[in-house]
């Protein structure tokens, strides 16, 4: 049995950081928000859709266009991750004035409650678009570095079978960790960054220190979602097609992540993502191996839910977080 | 000109005689044409205008039943399209039920859960499962599938199974706050569909995605209950039921702990409330309420499948409470018969009418936009309006107000020779 695990390592581990890079960008923008505002914006999932489609779609709209071939797809990949990061950073900034904002002093189930309802709106009104243009709303995009290459991981050890991926992986994870590299850098080192920390330790004595609190978490909200926003097109460049109900449990695996790091923790919610997708990658590869076959592959989503369950109970804080005492 | 629509309306003997013409004139049409929805709507209504009357409670009860049990089911038995109006008003009380369930967990104890429907599940697993051959396959011993008149102890078994299921629930999640509650509740949700969308394997007790068919029809004093109109007495039955235990419980000393809990569980807890205990009387009171409805569910449509229980029907019953008005009794009942009634009849009937209209070239609209398919997006404009607008619902809870002085003179002797500054005002104790 042990065997059979080994051999699959590879693979496993390549699928699995890719996921697990998804999860980890998109982890980002539940966790910044949540050390902001304490809030969970639940809606974040339907961003990432939202980038999704609208990656999706400027891809078939530039290669629609006959000189765009002339562009090397890798130039093409900026262009359409900058534009859709851009708007779905707008579409963050609007959900944050319209449906947090007004509700900052309500009881915290009322926040949570337009949370829901805005992500409904966003996938009625997103597979109502692609409905309206492509007559069904699963949208295939254009594949772009499809090459496929083998990991040699025989060579290595005769234990390994070899991996295959198709080039979008390395895209995929390389674009992932310049834009955790990037955000953590803004965070950390900017003025800005050194705002937003302030705001998220206390929102009072910030605004006292006359820092901008409703600029700094507009400003949140439009990295959150543009971060997601452009994980949303690395995920369509990868997995190609795309609906719009992809956002919902993809979003709830993510914050699953950013709980695992520690909520409110920017490095956590990384290692958070990381971890989840390589666990999940590994629990739906060798699941019903494991149990007998009385599991199978598709128990994959209560294992990462069951891993929710268990850090909350067990430490809620987090793999990173730090532990905090209810106030009265 | 408004003092005197005022007094006109708040004359007692006009209100009874317009409501008496108001449901003369429904009922009438409802029984009369072939097929009218609008009146049919009308006539429901009939029971909302009852609620805001100026009339004694007793006496509002008595027309409501009244309603419910004759003028309703005889009004509406006139034309071919009994069985779909009846189908449509076992729905309402199914949802009814079930939305009074989450009312405990959401309205009441503050607890936001969005996996209820896996209650339901239970509920309707648990009965569907000894009603069909299925249990035989893991059953060492018994008779299966089991006879007709085991429906009723299993309206019984599903509210104690749903219970339970709640309570294991409960008790994990009890350490988890706010918004996190809300996601391990969802996450337990989708566990228990993917549970019964896979149990089918190593042994088969749920039939996986197949669903499970055939569901035995319950059976009294030999007689077969299949046609809706029948089912819909078992349900009111049990939703009269719901409603009582619901009026009863909210101002019982569990009720009102419910509240203070949600409240500020810390000053709840100093006030000597036990924490776990109520919040899991909460989570399992409101699940069992949903797991009855879910046996109904299971012996009405004879065939269940997991499709029946996704995450959406979770949010619908949520959307209900909001709707209402989180914590109002009154108030969920009609977000409830609102929201199963638009599911159910405004939009199919809305997508009939643009379909013709598109078929007779008066306009196209294009099939994305057809109202049957914008149920989300309704849902999520509702819940995101309320919240901002009215967060507390259609009819806003009211906690009951108590007469200061009315109390003071009920109290024991010995109490009253207290000084002063002992006595705590009635009127300040009120959150």
């Amino acid at each position: 049995m042990l065997q059979e695990i080994l051999q699959s390592l590879p693979q496993v581990l390549v699928d699995g950081l890719t996921l697990g890079a998804v999860y980890a960008v998109v982890a980002l923008g539940y966790t910044m928000v949540y050390g902001i505002l304490q809030l969970i914006n639940f809606a974040h999932g339907e961003v990432f859709m939202s980038g999704a489609f609208i990656g999706t779609a400027f891809f078939i709209l530039i290669m629609g266009m006959g000189w765009a071939s002339a562009i090397p797809q890798f130039i093409l990949l900026i262009i359409v991750l900058i534009l859709t990061a851009s708007i779905t950073g707008l579409v963050g900034v609007g959900l944050e004035r319209v449906a947090y904002r007004p509700l900052r002093n309500a009881p915290r189930l009322i926040p949570l409650i337009t949370a829901i309802g805005i992500s409904f709106i966003l996938q009625d009104v997103v597979r109502f678009i692609a409905e309206l243009f492509n007559g069904n709303y699963i949208v295939t995009g254009p594949s772009l570095f499809s090459e496929q290459i083998t990991l040699k991981a025989s060579a290595i050890s005769s234990i390994f079978y070899d991996a295959r991926f198709k080039t979008s992986f390395l895209i995929v994870l390389g674009v992932a960790i310049i834009l955790m590299v990037a955000l953590d850098y803004f965070v950390n080192k900017t003025k800005w960054g050194t705002a937003m920390r302030a705001v998220a330790l206390d929102r009072e004595t910030a605004s006292l220190m006359s820092i901008n609190v409703n600029k700094v978490i507009s400003i949140t909200f439009f990295i959150g979602s543009a971060l997601g926003g452009a994980t949303g097109v690395l995920f369509a460049v990868q997995y190609g097609t795309i609906d719009p109900y992809i956002g919902f449990i993809l979003g709830l695996k993510a914050f699953i992540a950013a709980v695992l790091g520690g909520i409110g923790n920017i490095r956590g919610a990384m290692v958070g993502g990381m971890l989840l997708g390589l666990m999940e990658m590994f629990a739906s590869a060798n699941l019903s191996l494991l149990t007998g076959g009385v599991f199978g592959a598709e128990y994959k989503d209560v294992f990462a839910f069951a891993i929710l369950i268990l850090v909350l109970i067990f430490k809620p804080e987090g793999l990173l977080g730090k532990p905090t005492a209810e106030k009265v | 000109m408004k003092g005197k629509l005022a007094t006109f309306f708040s004359n007692k003997q006009l209100q009874v005689i317009l409501y008496s013409l108001f449901i003369i004139v429904t009922s009438a049409a409802l029984y009369f044409s072939q097929k009218s929805v609008v009146s049919f709507l009308l006539l429901l209504s009939s029971l909302l205008i009852l609620h805001f009357m100026n009339l004694k409670n007793v006496t509002k009860w008595i027309v409501a039943l009244g309603l419910l049990f004759i003028l309703i089911p005889f009004a509406s038995s006139g034309g071919p399209a009994f069985q779909s109006y009846m189908e449509v008003a076992t729905m309402v009380g199914i949802y009814i039920s079930m939305a009074l369930g989450l009312n405990i967990v959401v309205g009441m104890a503050g607890l936001l859960d969005l996996g209820f429907v896996a209650f339901f599940a239970v509920g309707a697993y648990s009965y569907s499962i000894f009603a069909t051959s299925q249990a035989s396959n893991f059953m060492p011993f018994g008779n299966f599938p089991l006879g007709g008149e085991s429906f009723w102890g299993f309206l019984i078994v599903g509210g104690i199974m749903a219970a339970i299921a709640g309570v294991l629930i409960g008790v994990p999640v009890l350490r988890v706050k706010g918004d996190y509650l809300a996601i391990v509740t969802l996450g337990f949700g989708e566990i228990i569909r993917i549970i019964f969308n896979n149990g089918d394997r190593p042994i088969n007790i749920t039939n996986g995605a197949m669903g499970i068919a055939s569901v035995t029809p319950p059976e009294i004093f030999g007689m077969t209950l299949s046609f809706p109109n029948q089912f819909y007495f078992v349900t009111l039955l049990i939703l009269m039921f719901t409603i009582f235990a619901v009026l009863r419980m909210e101002h019982s000393k569990l009720g009102r702990s419910w509240k203070a809990v949600r409240e500020n569980e810390i000053a709840a807890q100093a006030m000597g409330i036990p924490l776990v205990k109520t919040k899991l009387l909460a989570f399992a009171l409101g699940a069992s309420f949903s797991g009855i409805m879910g046996v109904v569910f299971a012996a009405k449509q004879a065939f269940i499948d997991p499709t029946s229980f996704t995450l959406m029907e979770s949010f619908t019953i949520l959307v209900m409470v909001v709707l209402g008005g989180m914590g109002s009794v009154p108030g969920v009942i009609l977000g409830a018969a609102v929201v199963t009634i638009l599911n159910l009849q405004v939009l199919t009937e809305l997508t009939n009418w643009l379909n013709q209209l598109s078929l007779s070239g008066v306009l196209t609209i294009p099939d994305a936009l057809s109202p049957a398919k914008m149920q989300k997006f309704i849902f999520g404009a509702l819940l995101v309006a309320f919240a901002l607008y009215r967060p507390k619902g259609l009819i806003p809870a009211k906690n009951k107000i108590f007469d200061v002085k009315k109390l003071k003179d009920h109290r024991p002797d010995h109490l009253n020779n207290d000084t002063k500054e002992n006595s705590i005002p009635i009127d300040k104790v009120q959150v």
